[in-house]
């Protein structure tokens, strides 16, 4: 509106014995400034019996502020027995008024979280085998889908399990090329720090190579696909979940397990061994490179200490870590995304924890790995 | 008393099209101030389009869509915002903003755009809320409404900040018929009571006859507007046999004319 607003103003008028106005003035409008409000204690001050009306005479423009504070002072009338006549009102404003309850219904109080600490304990508890529960019923699922995949009487369509192997292999070659060449280059220069101090400079060779093939190249990856594949499989079935996606798979009778988790699953353990061992290349590449420009190391003399280092079995212990790996990723963000609730914040949630437990889980089974190659002596 | 008011939304020439893909060409229609204006036709025929271009989320390959004789879209940016804050739009799903309450669904757009504070903007909502007859859920998440209730919070927060003009996308499809012709009958108190412009894109007859008072019928065929006017008009005296059969719900070789 173009012309300047006057302030809203109302008061109480009783002059007039046997019958109160509640008189309003200047313009009503919510947007543009906060407007009064009607107090409890005004309608103490009318004495009992009287008739309570509204002069809106000197209103101008009004909006759904004016509504408010109408309703408010309605309800609050009609709380100490007296009912207000709008009729004095602009037709509009009755007929809004109209469509307003006297008394607003009970409202479900807000939940708050209540201090049980047994509680929350014994439900993390329980939680947690349930998710391991449900998991290992997940993982059991997918084996027997793919076992009846290699028989060919699975329902996995040969489309999706490319389209997934297409986005977990070599669209992850170049993150996972980088993260590892870095990691390689990293233990190359803390090692020949500390090594070019007994003169073993050679020994950074089987340092690089034996701590990337072992360890870090199948970590690393794990820990890059889990944020890269698991978190977008755990958004993905989230979001199918919120679009009813996943009850429309279910009622026609198709296992989720065969068409959404299968080439799921199935694409990461068929390419992380395949990115394991490249980065275990790219690892070595990364320790040769800060080796070469940094030490006294020849290139033949840094690859033959590096085949002498590493033994065969190194490869297929790192590769089988790497399947493990594969599965839990996979099957944890399935499952997380199948577990999520239907809105856009669980879908987020969903990808966190997708992430995280993969992280997580991979250095935990690492470390059982570990102990496990400890004591099997490889 | 449609006919008399001034105009308020024109859509002059309007070509809409999703890359080489033409949606609709050369839609004209004026929507009067303080009208119902139904965007009519079947499925598919470019109804929901026609208001997201009205509402500012697509923009018209060709010709003007102007707001009360101010061109829209060649306005600026801030000047569109502004505009749009002046409509509200329930959307079809309701679009309820799933990380909020019912009531911070309501009350977001009165934060961001017055200076109202939270007593001020909680005593707005509780209105607004109980306009709707959704008091009781005040204080639920989206994802615990019903498919009525959703449509109610979305219409809640469409009149939260007392829009001139009023877009309902399919407002009652989903309902059942009782809770839609409450929505109708709800739709109408709000013409009348904040005396706002009303645009809604719908196919459910019942609901076209009881509140739309004007209107346009587009054609997937054609892609464009084959007929303008009430729809209890169109039904009954529309020179087009296949506009007539359409709001009669006959099959179009049955209707002679």
């Amino acid at each position: 509106m173009p012309h300047e607003r006057s302030r809203p103003e109302w008061q109480l008028d009783s002059r007039v014995s046997g019958h109160c106005q509640i008189v309003i003035a200047g313009d009503w409008i919510a947007r543009s400034g906060p407007l009064p409000a009607f107090p409890q204690s005004a309608i103490a001050s009318v004495p009992a019996g009287e008739s309570l009306g509204i002069d809106a005479g000197g209103l101008g423009d009004w909006d759904s502020g004016l509504i408010a504070f109408v309703w408010d002072a309605r309800r609050m009338a009609a709380s100490s027995g007296l009912s207000l006549d709008v009729s004095a009102l602009p037709a509009a404003a009755g007929r809004l008024l109209a469509l307003l309850p006297d008394v607003v219904g009970p409202q479900a109080p807000p939940r708050r979280p209540e201090f049980r600490p047994l509680r929350w304990v014994g439900g993390a508890a329980l939680g947690s085998l349930g998710a391991i529960g449900g998991a290992t019923a997940l993982l059991f699922a997918t084996v027997g889908g793919a076992a009846r995949a290699g028989v060919g009487r699975a329902r996995l369509r040969r489309a999706d399990l490319f389209d997934n192997i297409r986005d977990a292999g070599p669209q992850a070659l170049v993150i996972v090329g980088v993260v590892n060449f870095l990691v390689g280059a990293i233990l190359a220069f803390v090692g020949a720090v500390q090594l070019r101090k007994f003169a073993a400079d050679m020994y950074v060779a089987n340092l690089v190579g034996l701590a990337v093939v072992r360890e870090m190249a199948a970590v690393m990856t794990a820990i890059v696909m889990a944020g890269r594949t698991g978190g977008a499989y755990a958004a993905r079935i989230a979001t199918m979940e919120g679009n009813e996606e996943i009850d429309a798979l279910t009622v026609i009778g198709i296992p989720v397990s065969d068409y959404v988790v299968l080439p799921a699953v199935l694409a990461l353990v068929l390419t992380m061994p395949f990115l394991y061992l490249f980065g275990c290349l790219v690892g070595m590449l990364g320790g040769f490179a800060v080796s070469i420009g940094m030490l006294n190391i020849t290139g033949a003399g840094y690859l033959t200490q590096t085949l002498d280092a590493i033994a065969f079995s190194q490869f297929v212990f790192g590769f089988l870590k790497s399947i493990a790996f594969a599965l839990l990723i996979g099957v944890a963000s399935c499952r997380i995304g199948l577990q999520a609730g239907r809105s856009a914040a669980d879908v987020g949630q969903a990808a966190t924890r997708a992430v995280v437990l993969g992280i997580v889980g991979v250095i935990a089974m690492d470390a059982i790995f570990a102990v496990f190659a400890d004591v099997a002596g490889i | 008393m449609a006919d008399a008011a001034p105009v308020l939304l024109s859509v002059r020439g309007v070509t809409l099209a999703f890359g080489a893909k033409i949606i609709l060409h050369d839609l004209s229609f004026d929507v009067r101030r303080g009208s119902i204006f139904a965007i009519m036709g079947g499925s598919g025929c470019g109804k929901s389009t026609v208001l997201r271009a009205m509402i500012g989320l697509l923009r018209p390959r060709a010709g003007t869509i102007a707001v009360d004789g101010e061109d829209f879209w060649s306005a600026a940016p801030s000047r569109r915002a502004e505009l749009g804050r002046g409509c509200g739009v329930l959307f079809q799903s309701a679009a309820l903003w799933s990380g909020l309450s019912v009531a911070g669904n309501v009350a977001l757009p009165l934060q961001m755009f017055t200076s109202l504070d939270a007593v001020a903007i909680r005593r707005l909502v509780v209105l607004k809320l109980a306009l709707v007859e959704l008091s009781e859920a005040i204080d639920l998440a989206p994802a615990e409404l019903s498919g009525g209730m959703r449509k109610r919070a979305g219409l809640a927060r469409a009149l939260a900040l007392d829009p001139a003009i009023l877009f309902l996308d399919e407002p009652s499809a989903g309902l059942d018929p009782i809770i839609s012709r409450r929505l109708d009958d709800l739709i109408l108190n709000l013409r009348d009571g904040l005396g706002a412009t009303i645009v809604l894109v719908s196919h459910e007859l019942a609901s076209l006859f009881a509140i739309a008072d004007d209107g346009v019928f587009l054609d997937a065929d054609s892609r464009t507007a084959i007929a303008h006017g009430a729809p209890a008009a169109l039904r009954d005296s529309c020179a087009d046999p296949q506009v007539r059969a359409f709001m009669r719900r006959e099959r179009p070789d049955v209707v002679r004319s």
